[in-house]
């Protein structure tokens, strides 16, 4: 399988990632040569082989039901590129 | 002065409790060493006021007989681990004025056993990476240099600066992460130990996430029996990852030097790749007989779904970073670029903040976990993961106790020389390395000679899962036969 120009642009939308005009055809070719690397899986018989879940068997650990977190404002905004009286800062959501 | 930074770890150890030396000379001498090798690029932030610091909070604690077991010992860390109010950023501009405000798992468990940390090393962006070219802070160049020659060498990847670090013995030890090979490529390629733990060994938590089923922190040392002593301190249980086992944490450094004698060690036929070169060859020969005359057993066993590793890692992978990296948004932390509403933003954010290495795989990533194409790609490849792992399986329950195979397909290349048309042949690096991290096993490399340009060259042992002591023992006989490697200082 190989991705068109169409393709890219539509998975970098999905990606979340602008990519330029320019650079669509350049970005084909990586992802092509990628696939085309990756295409030798087909010849491998995988009929009636569980798809793998966890590398190493385990049960998945629980914790009790508590509160073990938080009220912590400050840390959690101390990093966020604008913020103002306790909440982050985005551009206009809704129209 | 100098001679405190060409000690091993568990000599500086030894003459710390002995009062021989102080904590802060050793921080001192490393913090000379650090500065003076800036040429090498190891290092992405220094942290020198803090070493002292904890230096001096170390000696004190050896002057009261409270010593944990890495008291004072200056250690370097991979700017992939979150330390609290130290800057790291994955060497990614999106996160280039991170500070954490927590600590990493296996960072606090190096500071409670009384650790020193002396700055934060270089590494690929994310972790995507054979040769620590793609860090934003740009390449480290490697120690090693070809006989005769100053071609600029990459220390590989994708933890170059920890392994850089090591072999230019400017710090004791240093923390990594191995996703497909990012700590067992770099020590072959620098002439240092390092071992990626078996999965869940070690807590994931406060690493920035690459790969989550695959990735596994590690150290790089100088030998076999630092790497024990270091590794001991990173394990064990921790609530805060639900897929970190909850298993005790053996005295690993018990284990080197013990005989080998009577153990199975499989030599996997499907690693004799077509024109692999012949001093690659010749090492892993010569690392088979090591082994024998140290009384192992030698046999031959078949993993034929080798080849397929690889591919089936550059499906998994990217599309386990894709998901990991959409929390890089602009919204919480990191870099944000302006955009005419919330998308734009976004997608402004993360083109100007990831670079192209970063960009290909979690397009791909995306890829191929979208609609109409996640069967045919992630599924199979999922499948073949669990093919790649019985192949290990049937040859333990045969009775083999670990594998030795060569760690990489070359020794190490000149920056600038791979990769740069097609992407593929960089990741081809990592074909001996990348099926233990499909398998979830442990891998140690261990420097077993030289090229005939002078450059080291590594062998790895594969071990059952949880068992490293049993490739502790075995890298210590590789180690005995080999030596140290050690370059010449350039820079």
């Amino acid at each position: 399988m190989s991705v068109d120009a169409a393709t890219v642009r539509r998975i970098a939308h999905l990606a979340r990632i602008a990519v330029k005009e320019d650079e669509v055809a350049h970005l084909q070719g990586e992802l092509n040569a990628m696939l085309a690397f990756v295409e030798q899986l087909s010849e491998v018989n995988v009929d009636g082989v569980e798809p793998m879940t966890s590398v190493t068997p385990m049960a998945m650990k629980m914790r009790t039901d508590v509160v073990t977190d938080g009220d912590n404002p400050e840390a959690v905004l101390a990093n966020a590129p604008q913020s103002d009286d306790g909440f982050y800062l985005v551009p206009k959501v809704i129209e | 002065m100098t001679e405190l930074t060409e000690l091993t770890l568990a000599e500086a150890r030894d003459r710390l409790r002995a009062k021989d030396i102080s904590a802060v000379e050793l921080a001192q001498a490393h913090g000379a060493a650090m500065e003076k090798a800036r040429a090498l690029n190891a290092y992405v932030l220094e942290t020198p006021e803090r070493a002292i610091e904890m230096a001096k909070t170390s000696d004190a604690r050896i002057a009261k007989g409270e010593a944990g077991p890495l008291e004072g010992i200056p250690l370097a860390v991979k700017d992939l681990f979150a330390t609290k109010g130290v800057r790291t950023t994955a060497c990614s501009h999106i996160l280039d004025n991170f500070v954490p405000t927590y600590e990493s798992t296996v960072t606090s468990q190096l500071w409670r056993d009384g650790a020193v940390l002396l700055g934060k090393t270089n590494n690929d962006e994310f972790a995507m990476g054979s040769s620590n070219e793609t860090s934003f802070f740009g390449p480290v160049i490697s120690p090693w240099r070809r006989d005769g020659a100053n071609t600029e060498l990459v220390p590989g990847g994708s933890s170059g600066g920890s392994a850089a670090a090591v072999a230019a013995q400017l710090c004791l030890g240093a923390t990594g992460t191995d996703t497909g090979g990012s700590i067992r490529q770099p020590a072959a390629f620098t002439g240092t130990v390092g071992i990626k733990p078996t999965y869940g060994r070690c807590s994931r938590w406060g690493i920035v996430a690459f790969a989550s089923s695959l990735d596994q922190a590690g150290p790089f040392t100088k030998t076999v029996r630092d790497a024990a002593i270091m590794l001991r301190s990173m394990a064990g249980p921790d609530a805060k990852d639900t897929t970190c086992a909850d298993l005790p944490v053996p005295d690993y450094e018990a284990a080197v030097g013990k005989s080998v004698k009577g153990l199975r060690i499989g030599i996997p036929k499907e690693y004799r790749l077509d024109g692999m070169p012949a001093e690659i060859e010749k090492i892993w020969q010569q690392g088979c007989e090591w082994l024998k005359s140290a009384g192992a057993e030698l046999v031959d066993v078949s993993l034929p779904h080798t080849k397929y590793a690889l591919p089936a890692y550059y499906i998994v992978a990217p599309a386990e970073a894709s998901s990991n990296l959409a929390r890089y948004d602009g919204v919480r932390y990191g870099l944000r670029a302006p955009g005419r509403d919330i998308t734009e933003m976004y997608e402004n954010t993360r083109s100007e903040g990831f670079g192209a290495e970063v960009r290909r795989r979690v397009m791909i990533g995306t890829y191929v976990l979208s609609a109409g194409y996640y069967d045919a790609y992630y599924l199979r490849a999922q499948k073949v993961r669990t093919l790649i792992k019985r192949d290990f399986e049937a040859c333990f329950e045969q009775g083999v106790h670990a594998m030795l195979t060569p760690a990489t397909p070359s020794a190490a290349f000149g920056i600038g020389e791979k990769g740069g048309a097609d992407p593929v042949e960089m990741y081809l690096n990592d074909v001996f390395t990348v099926t233990v991290n499909m398998a979830g096993l442990p891998g140690l490399a261990v420097p077993a000679g030289r090229d005939g340009q002078g450059l080291p060259l590594g062998l790895q042992l594969i071990g059952r899962p949880f068992d490293e002591e049993t490739l502790f023992s075995l890298g210590a006989v590789v180690e005995r036969e080999a030596g140290r490697f050690t370059p010449k200082v350039w820079w």
